[in-house]
């Protein structure tokens, strides 16, 4: 995982990006990268963390294929919350202190009291950004954290070489 | 690079360097005029592409350093559908690096057709629009077309119909491949005996004057082009321009005044310093070229009032903003039984073209537009938009998300739109942008006229899905536009300066040494993107302003 999150550092942004991460995320982006490595979480306790992942497992499911738990969605977010996401982490603290009003722990939730409480606060600020959230790091590429083992691109068919020639699809052929 | 002190009176001053400003820096510095080129962006990765990126992630919220768009939250903007509401906060942003917009835009470069130019003698005036005559022909404009696609690097087909303008040399590289929207157009179109095309596009093909043909990426639209076969003012132009010697392109000056002295001539530009502490500075020039773009640019023509221009500069007719015209759109989506992998190569596919010229009365409007093929392009941005007829998160979406994704088809149609004097660009009185400046107001709300030609689109748009084979399909709901990258018509040239803001060589009725030269200049907005055009006339313009200023008097 260290790897991965220098390739974030590094090759993720262009050079000049790199230098402005390197200038004002530094502390953060290096002990979130540390935090993945051993398990652990920058910006989430480990309590937060499994009722984002919870809630990431509703929003895009475990079905008969992946869903965003098995992508580690959720290490995207925390990482997201200390890079280029950083003005969102207030929501994000007002949603787990509204969430605690509703339940002493979502993550223990049958999964029908889990969709029925998520259905509820469909429309707050919290849930549609941890909804986006889990949709990019399902679907961004693997060195942000999440998308592992590129199961989001796969589902979708999304080939991530860097050139392809005609014929493309079924129809061209 | 030369560089020239801000105190140093250049010949020319060009703000923006989009696909106007690319062309008139260029122009102008190779006929061996002094030029400072003021672009409000940096750099980008001017002169090493291939830093470009292709991860989504990072393009969608890059560091301020990389962003290749304006940001609303300091270009800030207000939007309004009448001058009776009150304006919100507004989305629009545009291309905002060296470059402009052409460096991510998805470089549809269509000629506008040789009806286009003279559709209110055509036509008729029609009540309540503001459609009027150009004071030039296509067949004036037809050389500079022509120039413009050698010379930047186009790629088309080489086709004679009537739906596609007349070419006195054909495109320089040949066209886009085939992707498999395209081949369902055919299937659909010859069911219902209409006429498909490739796109024309500024991406090359082939090895061309140094830079290498598209290799299908994928990552095009909105991204910038690592091996340069996007042929933006960026790759095709500016280089050109430096390697004269004699053009300066200075990054980070946000202008926020063309000045004036007593005598009403434009003496230069005051601009912020982004990169140090928006210091003010005064460029000195014998003549201002304004290539800021269709918003932009009645902006900051209004911004620059003064004792003499109290209505902004060049804005005697009153005309400074009015006209805006955003373009609609509208379609619909296919479900296919096999996958297309339309997110391979670039996103705007193959054309009908049927639809392009009037017809007001076989479908009861006027206009015409064209209909292009496409697919879902990359997948954060598939997947926050959701797949058709699902619910937005939850096992149901996940389910519709897999089988839509690569088995879809959009038709996205480009429909002209009515200048109507209502639709502006002008200062909001409420909002200030992140340097103290009034904010841009933008006010459309299309002309009935135009709505039914939405609808129109949209119910073609089904017929011929349907044609395709299309198991499933979805029509868009009919909406008006907003906004965006498209926006013309906002300093209309014409031969009264009552009614139009420059004449037929983009000089300010106002102004004997300032010129406007963008998508502002259109007077019709044209079944087609804008670029082609644009770039066209401001071949035209440099030309004739060259000859004016090698003679000593560039007042033409």
């Amino acid at each position: 995982m260290s790897d991965s999150r220098r390739t974030f550092l590094l090759r993720g942004f262009s050079g000049a990006g790199a230098a402005w991460i390197a200038a004002n995320w530094p502390a953060q982006a290096a002990a979130a990268e540390k935090a993945q490595a051993m398990g652990s979480f920058t910006f989430f306790t480990r309590e937060q963390a499994a009722e984002i992942d919870a809630m990431a497992g509703q929003i895009y499911p475990t079905t008969d294929t992946p869903g965003a738990r098995e992508a580690q969605v959720v290490y995207f977010i925390d990482l997201a919350l200390v890079t280029f996401a950083q003005d969102k982490q207030d929501v994000y603290r007002k949603g787990f202190a509204d969430l605690g009003a509703k339940t002493k722990s979502f993550a223990a939730m049958s999964s029908a009291d889990q969709i029925a409480l998520l259905t509820s606060i469909e429309t707050t600020p919290f849930f549609k950004i941890v909804r986006d959230h889990t949709l990019m790091g399902m679907f961004a590429a693997p060195q942000h954290g999440g998308n592992f083992q590129k199961v989001g691109w796969k589902q979708i068919g999304f080939d991530d070489s860097l050139n392809f020639r005609a014929p493309f699809g079924a129809y061209d052929v | 690079m030369k560089k020239y002190s801000p105190s140093e009176e250049v010949d020319f001053l060009v703000i923006g360097s989009g696909a106007a400003g690319g062309v008139m820096a260029k122009q102008l510095s190779q006929a061996g005029f002094s030029v400072v080129v003021l672009e409000q962006g940096g750099w980008g990765a001017y002169g090493h592409e291939q830093d470009y990126t292709k991860d989504e992630l990072s393009n969608r919220f890059p560091a301020p350093v990389d962003k290749l768009m304006s940001d609303p939250s300091q270009q800030r903007n207000t939007f309004r559908r009448t001058a009776a509401e009150k304006a919100i906060e507004g989305h629009h942003n545009y291309g905002c690096v060296v470059g402009g917009g052409t460096v991510t835009y998805g470089a549809s470069s269509w000629r506008h057709l040789p009806y286009e130019f003279d559709e209110a003698s055509r036509g008729g005036a029609m009540a309540g629009t503001g459609i009027a005559d150009w004071p030039i022909t296509y067949k004036e404009l037809e050389p500079y077309y022509s120039q413009a696609e050698w010379e930047i690097g186009i790629s088309g087909p080489n086709v004679k119909t009537p739906l596609i303008a007349p070419m006195s040399r054909p495109y320089p590289q040949k066209p886009l491949p085939e992707k498999s929207s395209g081949a369902l157009f055919r299937k659909a179109a010859q069911q219902l005996g209409l006429t498909v095309v490739p796109n024309v596009a500024a991406i090359i093909t082939e090895p061309y004057n140094g830079r290498s043909g598209c290799i299908n990426c994928g990552m095009c639209s909105g991204y910038g082009c690592q091996v340069k076969a996007r042929s933006s003012s960026a790759v095709a132009l500016l280089p050109i321009a430096v390697a004269t010697g004699n053009c300066e392109i200075r990054v980070n000056a946000y202008v926020r005044e063309i000045s004036t002295d007593a005598s009403g001539k434009a003496t230069g530009a005051v601009y912020f310093d982004k990169a140090n502490d928006n210091r003010e500075v005064f460029q000195k020039a014998k003549v201002v070229v304004l290539s800021a773009n269709g918003t932009e640019t009645p902006r900051l023509l209004l911004l620059s009032k003064s004792n003499r221009f109290q209505h902004g500069l060049a804005n005697s007719s009153g005309v400074v903003g009015k006209y805006l015209m955003t373009g609609n759109g509208g379609g619909a989506s296919g479900l296919f039984e096999k996958p297309l992998n339309e997110y391979k190569g670039c996103v705007t596919g193959a054309a009908i073209l049927d639809y392009v010229p009037n017809d007001v009365k076989g479908r009861g409007w006027y206009g015409g537009g064209r209909m292009t093929a496409r697919g879902f392009t990359s997948p954060i941005d598939y997947a926050l938009g959701g797949p058709h007829g699902a619910p937005s998160w939850g096992a149901g979406y996940k389910k519709a998300l897999m089988e839509q994704a690569n088995r879809k088809m959009y038709i996205a149609n480009f429909i002209s739109q009515m200048p109507l004097e209502t639709n502006t660009v002008d200062l909001d009185p409420d909002v200030k942008d992140a340097w103290g400046l009034a904010a841009m107001r933008i006010t459309t709300q299309s002309h009935e006229n135009d709505m039914k030609a939405v609808r129109f689109f949209i119910e073609k748009s089904v017929e011929v899905l349907k044609a395709a084979g299309a198991h499933t399909v979805w029509a868009d709901t009919p909406s008006d536009s907003k906004g965006g990258a498209h926006a013309r018509g906002t300093c209309r040239m014409g031969n009264d300066p009552k009614t139009s803001v420059v004449n037929k060589y983009h000089r300010a009725h106002d102004v004997p040494n300032l010129f406007v030269v963008d998508g502002s200049s259109l007077v019709t907005g044209g079944r087609n993107h804008p670029t082609m055009t644009i770039s066209a006339l401001a071949y035209r313009a440099a030309d004739h302003l060259v000859k004016a200023a090698k003679s000593g008097n560039v007042t033409i």
